[in-house]
Formats: structure tokens, sequence, C-alpha cells
């Protein structure tokens, strides 16, 4: 039994391992896109400081600048969660190692299960590493925080977007080159109805249907209360059921579904190499 | 003769079908098909009849335990397919394959154990070094770090690839090069049933020494089948203990090398008589 579990630890931690070897062996893109992510947030922040300026009216600019701060750390840690798992297949089409890694004795779960701890890791150092440049350039003051509520909110929610991901991260195995393409469009999709920079409310309707669909609106509302409001736990209730049912839901849906995938690949020949 | 260190097995092979009491692998009528059919089909593009082709075609041939079994054919031939069929890559469309009695659709994770397969192109991530890729392929594989490390540097030794060079990104790394590791790779987990897919294709005449020497001591240091497609006569004819000729995803021939040549001619004469000049593209 404990031989087992070490073989498996093992295997899971053979993608957490050769991620971070492929992380470090491309460093120079990894800065690349963490200055570009950085830069991208100090924009959004500067219209946020720079609103009463703007418009001429009165704006509470410090909460205004915190409002699109937590949007833009969540959607820095959440959406890198998304792609680092949801780009699984795709990442080694591209290498030409597909069929070498799905060949390979390894249970899908296992497989998921690294790659997923290594997204959440990747992804917390990544977000950690914007907010703290941020905060450094804005005088960002969190005294009314309730650590808690956002580490709840965050843990549950990372398990929804992870589930999310793994469902997304079927498409690069039925579709060998527009896969990637599909699983992108779901990302921004994921942008534009969440509520990362403003509230759903101003979306048209037809957009706004589409919101509670996605594990990031709960997470990014909930977040806000516990970081605006210093909401507790039991205030942001609701929103952590929702993203635990998600969870509950789409965690086994997605490896259901990645297998079946996986299966229609092995019958029509879709494991080559692509790109 | 090389030696060649691999970790120490996590499988050995287990004990065979009654049906197949020294069989490594064997293939019932087995078929494999292609249909080039859209996934999804847009409303506003024209239908178009579904392009199949027969890769594989009712494929029956038993591979004996300790043999080195060649498979030839043009390009298009259906080799790769078949390669692909056993190392559980593509499920047949009709017909069973077993290795040492596993089905490999029933006990898939089973037949994963016992295989490993090295393709034409070398399958690696090219930004990591030989000794990173070998790391992952362990682990995979079940084994320790400090294991697949050991073992890993003394089978690169073996193939002349030094210390340096075992820590330096692959993509610095000649082809040849590359197929080396890949066969260390295969070494490393001590396969049963090695699948060898054109492994000396594009390589120099003294890397593809290196390889064949390499095959020969799977079979005699360590017990292993080996399966090897090639397009190179004497390289089938001078490691192989039986020879499967396919053409258009057929079975044309399956005889030893001695008796294949007994028609006249050698293997290549053999090769063109019974070949068809352009089959469809099925590898």
């Amino acid at each position: 039994m404990i031989q087992a579990t070490h073989r498996d630890l093992n295997i899971a931690y053979a993608f957490f391992e050769r991620n971070w070897n492929l992380t470090r062996r491309y460093i120079g893109w990894e800065v690349v896109w963490l200055v570009y992510s950085l830069v991208n947030a100090l924009t959004i922040l500067f219209i946020a400081a720079a609103t009463e300026r703007i418009t001429g009216q009165a704006v509470d600019t410090r909460f205004f600048v915190l409002y699109l701060l937590i949007g833009t750390t969540m959607w820095s840690y959440l959406s890198a969660v998304f792609d680092v798992v949801a780009e699984t297949i795709s990442w080694e089409r591209w290498e030409g190692t597909i069929e070498y890694t799905l060949m390979a004795p390894v249970p899908r779960w296992l497989h998921l299960i690294g790659t997923c701890c290594y997204a959440v890791t990747y992804s917390v150092v990544r977000a950690t590493l914007i907010f703290a440049a941020v905060a450094l350039m804005f005088n960002v003051d969190l005294g009314h925080a309730n650590v808690l509520t956002v580490a709840a909110v965050v843990g549950v929610g990372s398990i929804s977007v992870i589930g999310l991901a793994i469902v997304a991260a079927v498409l690069p195995l039925l579709f060998t080159e527009r896969g990637a393409q599909m699983t992108f469009v779901i990302h921004s999709g994921l942008l534009l109805i969440s509520g990362v920079y403003a509230p759903i409310d101003v979306l048209p309707v037809w957009l706004r249907v589409l919101s509670p669909l996605s594990p990031l609106t709960y997470t990014l509302r909930a977040v806000r209360a516990g970081l605006l409001d210093g909401a507790p736990p039991d205030a942001v209730f609701g929103d952590l059921v929702m993203l635990a049912l998600m969870g509950i839901f789409l965690v086994p849906a997605g490896l259901l579904v990645f297998r079946k995938a996986e299966r229609f690949a092995r019958r029509t020949g879709r494991l080559k190499r692509s790109g | 003769m090389t030696v060649v260190a691999t970790l120490q097995p996590a499988q050995s092979a287990p004990r065979a079908h009654p049906t197949s009491a020294l069989a490594a692998l064997v293939l019932r009528d087995v078929s494999k098909i292609f249909a080039s059919r859209p996934l999804l089909r847009m409303p506003w593009r024209a239908q178009t009849a579904a392009k199949t082709v027969v890769a594989v075609d009712d494929v029956s041939l038993t591979v004996r335990r300790g043999e080195i079994f060649g498979v030839l054919g043009a390009n298009g031939s259906g080799k790769s397919t078949l390669i692909r069929v056993v190392s559980t890559l593509l499920l047949p469309d009709r017909g069973t394959v077993e290795v040492f009695g596993l089905d490999v659709i029933r006990d898939e994770l089973g037949v994963k154990r016992l295989i490993n397969r090295v393709s034409v192109d070398a399958a690696f991530f090219k930004k990591l070094s030989p000794m990173e890729n070998l790391l992952y392929a362990g682990r995979l594989y079940g084994f320790g770090a400090r294991d697949t490390h050991r073992k890993g540097l003394e089978i690169l030794d073996r193939l002349s690839i030094t210390r340096k060079v075992a820590l330096e990104p692959m993509e610095h790394m000649s082809r040849g090069m590359q197929q080396k590791v890949a066969i260390a790779r295969a070494l490393l987990t001590s396969p049963v049933l090695l699948l060898l897919d054109e492994p000396t294709t594009g390589l120099d005449p003294r890397s593809k020494k290196d390889v064949q020497r390499m095959i020969l001591g799977m079979r005699e240091e360590h017990d292993a089948t080996v399966v090897l497609t090639t397009h190179d006569m004497d390289e089938a004819d001078q490691l192989c203990d039986r020879l499967a000729l396919l053409d258009r995803g057929r079975v044309v021939a399956l005889d030893t090398p001695t008796q294949l040549k007994q028609a006249g001619g050698s293997l290549e004469d053999v090769f063109m008589r019974l070949t068809t000049e352009d089959p469809e593209t099925a590898d």
C-alpha cells in the first residue's frame, strides 16, 4: 500500500519536475511574459489612478485601484492555472512528445494531478510577484482584509478552475490543430464574462447570462468581498458553495471526458505531433 | 558485445497465454482503417465523401520471445501504424493484439509496463537535457531519481555521450546523438518488448553500428524481444531472425532472411518483387 502510494507520487511528480525543468529552460520567455503581465497590470491601475483627472469627477481612487488590483492579480493567477492545465496536451503536441507520454504506464488521473500541482505552484509564484511589484508602486492598504476568506475562496476556486481546464484540455486531443485555438477562445471568454475588471452588471444581457457558468465570477466576487470589505467566510458562503459544487462536478466530469476523448483519439489516430 | 546497463526491471515477462506459450507478441486478423472525416462539419462547406485508408489489413503474425523480428515495407505500407497499434497508441478496428498474453485494449496499463518504443523522430523535450528527459522517463515508469540518474549516466556513457553533453539541452545535439538518447531512454525502463520504428534512419554509419550493437545487446543481455521496422535491407538481414514484408497493410511474405532470399537475389530484390510502387499513405 505504502509502496504503491510512493510509486503513484513518484509518477505524479514526473510531470511537476518536467514542467519545472521546462520553466527553467525557457526562463527568458518566462521573464518576458512576467514583465508583460506586470506592465499590463500597471497600465490598468494607472487608468484607475487617473480616473479623477480624466472625468473631472470625485472618485475613491484608492478603492478603485484596489478593486482593479484584485481583478488583475486574480486573473493572473486563475488564467495561469487554466492555461497550464488546459495546454497540457497542446504543449506535448508542439514538443512532439505526446505519443511518448501517453504510451507510458501512467493512469491519467496521476498525469493530471502532477500537472495541476505544478499549475497552482507556478501560478501562485507568478501572481505573488506581480502583486508585490504593483503593491510597491501603489499605496495598497489591505488592513481590512479577511485572509481566511481569501484563502478559502482561492483554494476552492482553484479546484473548480482546474475542473474547467481539464475539460478544455480535451479539445486539443480531439482537434489536432484547432484544439489549442479553441482553448484560447475559452480563456478569452472567461476574461470577458467573469467580472475581472468590472462588475458583471455592466455586461449586455446576452453576455451576463454566461457569467454564472464561469467559476471565476464567484471567485472574484468573494475575494473582493474578503479583501475590500473584510467579509468573513460565512458572508461568502453562497459563492463558496457554488465553487465547491462546480469543482465536485467539473473535476470528475473533466477526467471522464478526458478518458473518452483519449480513447477517441486512439481510435482515430489523433495522437500525432502537430506544430 | 555491448553490455547495456538498465534499471532493475519493474516487470518481468508474465506467464504466457496458453495458446502462445513462447509468444511475445500475437496479432490476430488485425486491421486499422483511417477515415478522413472532420469531427465538426461546417454547414457552409460542401460535404465531401470521407476518404478511407486501410493502413493495416488483416494482419496475423506471432513474434517469439527473444526474437528480433523485422518489418519491411515501402513508405505508407502500414509499418508505423502496426507499431502504434502494438504500443497502445492506436486501437485496432478489427482483430486482437496480445503482448505476453495481455490484450492491448483490456490490459492496456499492463501492456504499457512491458513495452517501450523508439520512433524515427526522436520525441524529446528539446530544451531539456538528455538527463532531464531520462529522469522524466524514469519517473513515468516508476523509478526514483537517484537510480535513474546513476543508470542514465551509465547508459549514456556506454553510448559515448559525455556527462557535459548529458546536461546540455538536446536541441544542441545532432540527430544521431538524439537517437542514441532515445534508445537509452528505452533501455532505461527495461522493456521486455522493444518496438523500434526505423531507429537508424538518417544516422551516419558509425551511429548506425552503435545502435545496431545496442539492439543485439538488449536481446542477449536483457532477454528482450525486439520488433524492428527498417528500410535498410542489410540491417534487416544482419539483425533479424525473421522478417515480415508489408504491402498496402497486408503481410505478403514472412520468413527468415535466408528463406526469403532463397527464391533468388538479395532482400532488396525480394522487396522490389513483392511490394507495389506507390502505396496509399498510411504511416
